[in-house]
């Protein structure tokens, strides 16, 4: 009986289902899909209960507090909400100093970064995937930044990082005075592209990447892992294929590496994204509008928005990749 | 006849063929005739180079070593240079925990210190209380790492080898639940675990509601329910390698009277070995530099390292009335280091299983 009614719903017909349900009815019991279900959704309800408590009535919360104005009486344990609208979006987008702006620039560091990244770590990813020596100790290298991820670690390795242009040791009054002005050497080569023509916009993007370096390296861990995963996936028997009909390697990437490992593309984009969401300025704004200025509203307003506008980057972006991705099954 | 081909074969055997010799064998294939008139001419050299096939595959063989070998140098340059991208940082931060005040602003000083001192260790020791912290972080962090695999492979199992209604939908919400930014919801679980009241029973046992606030106790209890730090994530890897599992092993252990509950837990947990490895040292990993929970959940200051570390500059700075933010840097340096060596040790150590681990685990789907 039990081996029977394994099979998945699809190859049962329906009016042998219709019969078995009465016959379980009239034993007062579930039947076996029945009891499979109600099994399963046993197995998920702990992390069902856990969303509905903490992100479906956070999610509400939100939304409710940033409606209001909020005084906290924690002495007594409690909140008192007094409703004004939607002033704190207002205030957020007109009034607020740097609300805006810091928005604008979030996103836009966010777009910069996650192409680099992507494309950095498919790069790198293809180039670990190969045999040589000592790769077991290469790619141990690379993924050692996301076990350095914590906050005071990461601000430390900035400031090291930062460091290491004027030697790994000495620190005198010159080194500080060139760390403090930042971006000193590179106006120089800036204004040398300018010369060669190169129009202005990519060299902004060149120059914010090449600025960028150390922090695209640091945060393509995961994503390199995921890509050898993938690369590692492809069947050989496709390379062959190519190479007996007369493929350079060039077009090789394009028509088999590329399409196998794009549906990775996705997976990657997003978790990128969520990655230098959670470390953006934005974020950090409206840490500090809540627990510093204690304006709890506001802060509440910004994620939101922040949130809603990043989601819809998100969607955006898996909306134009899923255009061509390519789907082996 | 046979003798010439024997002896081509030698000379592409031997890989290196000076051109000298590829002449010589082109007396003895007979396609290539040069013509007697025009000897010595250039034109006709180089037809016959041309239509020398010997000397058309050494040139090709050549030309692929010349490939292989540029790019062995291109990749060779990015990988050591990225490798120092990475690695330089972490080089600075442990020799220069080692400076003492005279090498810091001595410029002949480079990498290896020249009076070496142990004091900054010493005293970011202390200062962190280190021992007591390291392991109550510990304890802390094992033990939500085996309530994260314990939820979230469970729910893991349910998603992948179950049937029941509105399954799409919850898992859509799982993927909602990776992609929400934590802080979105930080202050509404602040005022959550400020008062907290399931179900009212506090409130009605003891009059008010309880406040968590402070302690160890919201981070279990979210992450019992399968919503801590990176849940989702874990959740998702593990929906993923449980689809990946062939059905046969539990429909055979299913047949033979094992209950679902008991199927889950000795048989499939067993076999998910690559994905429970993963998820363990993620969620190890993340924990242990979590701050961002910890400073919503008010940890005490000693409670955990990653907030201990990031308050160990101003501590000392305060402590020892050290007013040169350089050499406060140093101590912090070395708090640094105290604080990565544990995961720097266990990483070393599961190297292989963490990095293949990931790879099988079917985060690829």
């Amino acid at each position: 009986m039990a081996e029977t009614n394994q099979k998945p719903e699809g190859q049962q017909t329906k009016a042998s289902q219709n019969v078995k349900t009465a016959q379980a009815k009239k034993k007062g019991r579930l039947t076996l899909m029945q009891r499979r279900a109600l099994v399963g959704f046993l197995f998920i309800s702990p992390w069902f209960i856990g969303f509905l408590l903490f992100y479906v009535r956070s999610l509400y919360l939100a939304g409710v507090f940033s409606l209001n104005k909020i005084s906290l009486d924690l002495a007594q344990g409690g909140y008192s909400l007094e409703f004004i609208g939607l002033d704190n979006y207002i205030y957020a987008f007109t009034k607020h100093g740097t609300f805006s702006q810091v928005l604008v620039s979030s996103v836009t560091d966010m777009l910069i970064d996650v192409p680099l990244i992507t494309a950095f770590s498919l790069l790198i990813a293809i180039m670990l995937n190969s045999r040589f020596k000592g790769r077991t100790l290469v790619r141990a290298i690379f993924f050692l930044p996301v076990l350095l991820n914590s906050q005071a670690i990461v601000a430390a390795m900035d400031s090291a990082s930062r460091l290491m242009a004027a030697g790994v040791g000495a620190m005198d009054a010159e080194t500080m005075a060139d760390l403090q002005s930042g971006a000193a050497n590179i106006s120089y080569y800036i204004s040398i592209f300018k010369v060669l023509g190169l129009p202005e916009s990519i060299l902004d993007y060149i120059v914010s990447a090449a600025d960028r370096l150390s922090s695209i390296v640091s945060s393509s861990g995961v994503q390199i892992v995921i890509f050898i995963a993938a690369l590692q996936s492809i069947s050989p028997s496709l390379y062959e294929v190519a190479r007996i009909e007369g493929a350079t390697t060039y077009e090789t990437f394009w028509k088999v590496t590329l399409p196998m490992v794009s549906p990775l593309i996705i997976t990657n984009v997003v978790y990128t994204v969520v990655d230098s969401f959670v470390v953006s300025e934005i974020v950090e704004l409206a840490y500090y509008t809540n627990f510093t200025e204690l304006n709890y509203g506001l802060s509440s307003a910004m994620s939101l928005v922040s949130s809603a506008v990043v989601c819809a980057v998100l969607g955006l972006i898996c909306f134009l990749i899923s255009r061509y991705t390519f789907y082996y099954n | 006849m046979a003798e010439t081909i024997v002896a081509a074969d030698a000379a592409q055997n031997a890989g290196s063929i000076p051109l000298g010799s590829s002449g010589e064998n082109v007396d003895e294939i007979p396609s290539v005739n040069i013509p007697e008139e025009n000897e010595g001419s250039l034109l006709d050299k180089i037809r016959a180079l041309r239509e020398d096939k010997q000397f058309e595959n050494t040139r090709i063989r050549w030309m692929n070593r010349l490939k292989s070998l540029v790019l062995w140098i291109f990749r060779t340059v990015m990988i050591v240079g990225i490798s120092y991208v990475i690695i330089g940082p972490l080089i600075s931060i442990i020799s220069s925990s080692f400076f003492s005040d005279s090498d810091l602003y001595n410029n002949m000083v480079f990498v290896i210190p020249q009076n070496p001192t142990l004091e900054r260790y010493i005293n970011a020791f202390s200062y962190m209380s280190y021992p007591k912290v390291f392991v109550k972080t510990i304890l802390y962090t094992l033990s939500l790492m085996v309530l994260n695999v314990l939820v979230c492979s469970m729910v893991g199992y349910g998603f992948a080898r179950f049937e029941f209604p509105f399954k799409k939908l919850f898992f859509g919400m799982v993927v909602v639940m990776i992609v929400i930014p934590i802080h979105t919801i930080l202050f509404p679980l602040y005022i959550t675990f400020h008062n907290f009241n399931p179900l009212w029973i506090p409130q009605l046992a003891t009059g008010q509601k309880l406040n968590l606030l402070g302690t160890y106790i919201p981070m279990y209890i979210m992450t019992l329910f399968g919503t801590g730090l990176r849940s989702g994530l874990y959740i998702y890897i593990f929906i993923q390698f449980f689809r990946g599992l062939p059905k046969e092993i539990e429909e055979a252990a299913f047949v033979d009277g094992a209950g679902m509950f008991y199927t889950y837990f000795r048989i499939m947990l067993r076999n998910a070995m690559p994905a429970v490895v993963t998820v363990a040292i993620f969620s190890i990993v993340w924990q242990y530099n979590d701050t961002s929970y910890a400073r919503m959940f008010n940890f005490p200051s000693d409670a955990v390292l990653s907030i201990r570390i990031s308050s160990l500059s101003d501590t000392i700075s305060n402590a020892m009335s050290i007013s040169d933010p350089n050499i406060t840097a140093l101590f912090n340096n070395a708090g640094i280091v105290l604080v990565i060596l544990p995961v720097m040790i266990l990483y070393i150590v599961l190297q292989k299983q963490f990095v293949e681990g990931v790879e099988r685990s079917g985060i690829v789907g």
